[in-house]
């Protein structure tokens, strides 16, 4: 293979694993509040169909992006509303919000399907896209890409070095001693469970407007569970996200680069590499307890109710 | 500000809860730089004051006055800007943070923000007041004594005028108390008020100036506990028909009925204690008791004799067979009994009424058929338990989280005790259990005892270990202590013991890693 192609390989990885990486840090600061969102894949639609119809609608990219956001957050809004408010179980809220995004993401877009708009653009940086390989893999890329990189830095940094970062671990590793210390627990994890929202809202507008600029309907092909994936795959570590989304990335374009360099390889039995990659991974995770509940948050999933 | 004034004044605080009242009308007043003792037993209200106090739980009636104001504490941040501060029996860390990440979050802002500034701060305090503490160390690598050292630091940091410790010395090895004493003693003399919450009442007669009695809710008496007896004191707390205490005679045992040889554990949770080279021997007819500060391979020594975690099969042998393999409903046919700690969870399951918790683990009694099971049999056999160990709950088919800890735990030691157990592990069998019901527990271990079945007490509580052991060891870091017979065993060398030092060369084995051993 020569340098050429590798270059367009590692380019179209982070192209692909761009998306994981927005919703996998959204689900990460939301789990580490101590709240299991399962509802991404429902939200990662929501987004995508939301931003599409606004692109189409209003004509402007930046304003379909915005919308894309807003769409998610108002999806975790309602699960935040059910499961830290009225104390549901967050597995079966979440799940129920996978399914009710599925839906209601297929109604309103019912229209839109077959229509075609002008996506976001590829923004060469100057300077740095003009360092060999390296430039054009990472700084001839669309602006959405280069705001996941400074997303990924924000939440590093919070998680590292910030007082609100330690309000999260605190509020997701033992609620009770939390409130104790003053801190408000819902508020914390309404936060969060925002954050998440806006971040899987943002990935849904990317996939529509950015990734392949159209609506289908189940447009997200299971993202949003491989985000969920990866979080734990990372250990509940920014830096690993980042690692894992993009090693994801490339195994999920393997297929479209066996059958371009000709190999004769069955594209379904490629496409499910990220899947076998994601089982395998978990796995082997679950075989070392010890480490990974060294970062587990210790009462994720676990609804908090106030005492009176 | 009048000098003599109360520092705190509560009159006529009332909480209810549906189905009871669980303070009501109490008075308490706190002097500044007085150590004030609240005593009573479990339930007796303590806990919910102090909530109260601390701003937790909001009182239904009642005026609070502190420094001579009347307030309303809306929570706990603003009980801890006024300068009450509070050490929670069940700490409140996050394990996995570091001492100063633990101690930022609960001050205010500008505090909390240079953690390096923070670290100096809490060095220096720490040192101030004899307690030792590295403030980068992770809160998880850190003893039970050493993580209450965090939250009273936590506390110090800030202006604090009222000190509230929750049965601080329930977790401290003898040691360790008087080290706690002499920093309580320091702060006071500084003018810091201390509310102290107990059940021991040689603690009180030690360190406090004052004392308040609480009995099902309601202030029971105001005592000095210099100028009064112990035994006043306990009849304030228990009330006039409880026995308060009674003496066992010592057993000898006859035969091994279990023998553990170099047993070895390492558990794959970063929090647990790994158990090294651990020899043991219970005797038919022995109580056999553990004591030790809780985490130093208690839970894991535990749960490899009931069988939730296997070894190898020749490390365990009961009645001359090898059980290190066998799981516990193997281990409990041929006559293994076990009460856990844990008692919602492990030693019952909360949403089953208390006969289905009594098949669970007696089944293997006669209560079943060819698979079927014998309804007939498991009614009786539960009304025996309840009835035998005065279980006050509303029939047997009441589910196990309705009960109160201590009748629930009345109900597992029952249940497990008339299976005729030749080997029972017991841990912590009264904690949190009042003194009556302690009495009736502790009666039910002695007669079986006699009966001739082995018995191993793991506990906490000193005390007890001494009232109702034949032979007394304690474990740490998931070492055991030599093990001698209770009465040639002084509470100096147990708790020296309970803190690691203990000759190695002594108990004939092969030191592992380093001891650890207290400076």
């Amino acid at each position: 293979m020569d340098i050429d192609l590798i270059t367009n390989i590692l380019y179209a990885t982070v192209r692909t694993g761009t998306p994981l990486i927005l919703v996998a840090l959204g689900e990460m600061v939301c789990e580490k509040s101590g709240v299991l969102n399962l509802g991404q894949e429902g939200m990662l639609l929501m987004g995508a169909v939301v931003g599409f119809m606004a692109a189409v609608t209003t004509g402007s990219l930046f304003a379909a992006v915005l919308l894309a956001i807003a769409a998610g957050m108002l999806m975790s809004l309602l699960f935040g509303f059910l499961s830290i408010t009225m104390v549901s179980n967050q597995v079966a809220t979440g799940l129920a919000l996978t399914i009710f995004g599925a839906g209601l993401s297929a109604f309103l877009g019912s229209s839109f399907v077959g229509v075609g708009i002008d996506g976001i653009e590829p923004f060469a940086i100057p300077f740095l896209s003009d360092i060999p390989v390296i430039g054009k893999i990472f700084f001839q890329q669309d602006p959405l890409v280069y705001l996941s990189f400074i997303l990924f830095g924000v939440v590093f940094w919070v998680f590292k070095s910030s007082r609100i970062g330690l309000k999260l671990r605190a509020v997701g590793e033992n609620p009770e001693a939390a409130n104790a210390m003053g801190i408000n627990v819902h508020a914390t994890r309404y936060m969060a469970v925002l954050f998440g929202g806006a971040m899987t809202g943002l990935a849904g507008g990317y996939l529509s407007l950015a990734y392949t600029p159209l609506w289908s309907e189940g447009m997200s092909a299971g993202r949003g569970w491989i985000a969920l994936a990866l979080v734990v795959f990372a250990s509940w570590k920014a830096e690993r996200i980042m690692l894992g989304a993009y090693l994801f990335g490339a195994a999920s374009i393997m297929h479209l680069v066996m059958q371009g360099t000709g190999h004769d390889v069955a594209p379904n039995l490629l496409a499910m590499l990220p899947y076998v990659a994601t089982i395998v991974v978990l796995v082997l995770l679950s075989t070392n307890h010890a480490k990974s509940k060294l970062n587990a948050p210790m009462s994720l999933g676990t609804p908090y109710r106030p005492q009176v | 500000m009048v000098n003599n004034m109360a520092r705190l004044s509560l009159t006529g605080i009332t909480k209810r809860y549906p189905g009871t009242i669980a303070n009501q009308d109490i008075d308490l007043a706190v002097k500044e730089g007085e150590i004030h003792a609240l005593l009573g037993e479990n339930g007796a209200g303590k806990s919910t004051l102090m909530k109260i106090i601390y701003g937790v739980v909001k009182p239904d009636a009642g005026t609070f006055l502190w420094e001579g104001e009347q307030i309303k504490v809306s929570g706990p941040a603003h009980a801890r800007g006024l300068g009450i501060g509070m050490v929670f029996q069940h700490f409140s860390l996050f394990e996995t943070l570091t001492v100063a990440e633990n101690i930022a979050l609960s001050l205010p802002k500008e505090d909390g923000k240079d953690l390096e500034a923070l670290s100096a701060r809490i060095k220096e305090v720490s040192e101030h007041y004899n307690m030792g503490l590295d403030p980068q160390r992770y809160v998880h690598s850190l003893s039970v004594g050493e993580q209450q050292r965090v939250e009273i630091v936590r506390c110090l940091l800030q202006d604090i005028k009222l000190l509230i410790l929750d049965e601080p010395t329930s977790v401290l090895t003898p040691q360790e108390v008087k080290g706690l004493f002499k920093t309580l003693k320091q702060l006071a003399s500084e003018g810091c008020a201390i509310l102290f919450i107990s059940h021991k009442l040689d603690e009180v007669t030690e360190i406090c100036e004052a004392a308040t009695i609480l009995r099902h809710g309601k202030v029971s008496g105001d005592c000095k506990p210099q100028e009064v007896s112990s035994a006043d004191i306990a009849r304030m707390m228990v009330g006039d028909d409880t026995p308060l205490n009674e003496d066992y005679a010592k057993a000898e045992g006859t035969t091994a009925v279990v023998t553990i040889k170099d047993l070895n554990f390492r558990s794959d949770d970063p929090f647990a204690s790994p158990i090294h080279h651990l020899d043991l021997e219970i005797k038919a007819g022995e109580i056999l008791g553990i004591a030790g500060v809780a985490g130093n391979g208690q839970d894991e020594l535990m749960s490899l004799l009931s069988g939730e975690e296997t070894s190898n099969a020749n490390t365990i042998t009961m009645l001359g067979q090898d059980i290190g393999l066998w799981n516990p409903a193997q281990r409990r046919e041929i006559g293994l009994a076990f009460v856990p700690e844990e008692r919602l969870g492990r030693g019952a399951v909360p949403d089953m009424s208390l006969q289905q918790n009594a098949l669970l683990s007696s089944s293997h009694c006669g209560m079943t058929k060819k698979g079927f099971i014998d309804f007939g049999k498991v009614k009786e056999y539960a009304q025996n338990v309840i009835d035998k160990y005065k279980v006050k709950c509303a029939d047997q088919f009441a589910q196990a989280k309705s009960l109160s800890g201590g009748n629930l735990q009345k109900f597992i030691i029952g249940r497990e005790i008339e299976q005729n157990p030749k080997f029972l592990v017991c841990s912590h069998p009264t904690w949190g259990v009042d003194i009556g019901a302690a009495i009736l527990i502790r009666h039910a271990l002695i007669e079986l005892r006699d009966q001739g079945a082995a018995i191993l007490v793991v506990s906490e509580d000193i005390d007890e270990l001494y009232q109702i052991s034949d032979r007394i060891c304690a474990i740490c870091q998931g070492e055991l202590s030599p093990i001698q017979k209770t009465q040639d065993v002084n509470i100096e060398t147990l708790g020296q013991w309970m803190a690691g030092s203990f000759d190695k060369s002594t108990i004939e084995k092969s030191a592992g890693e380093s001891a650890y051993v207290k400076a």
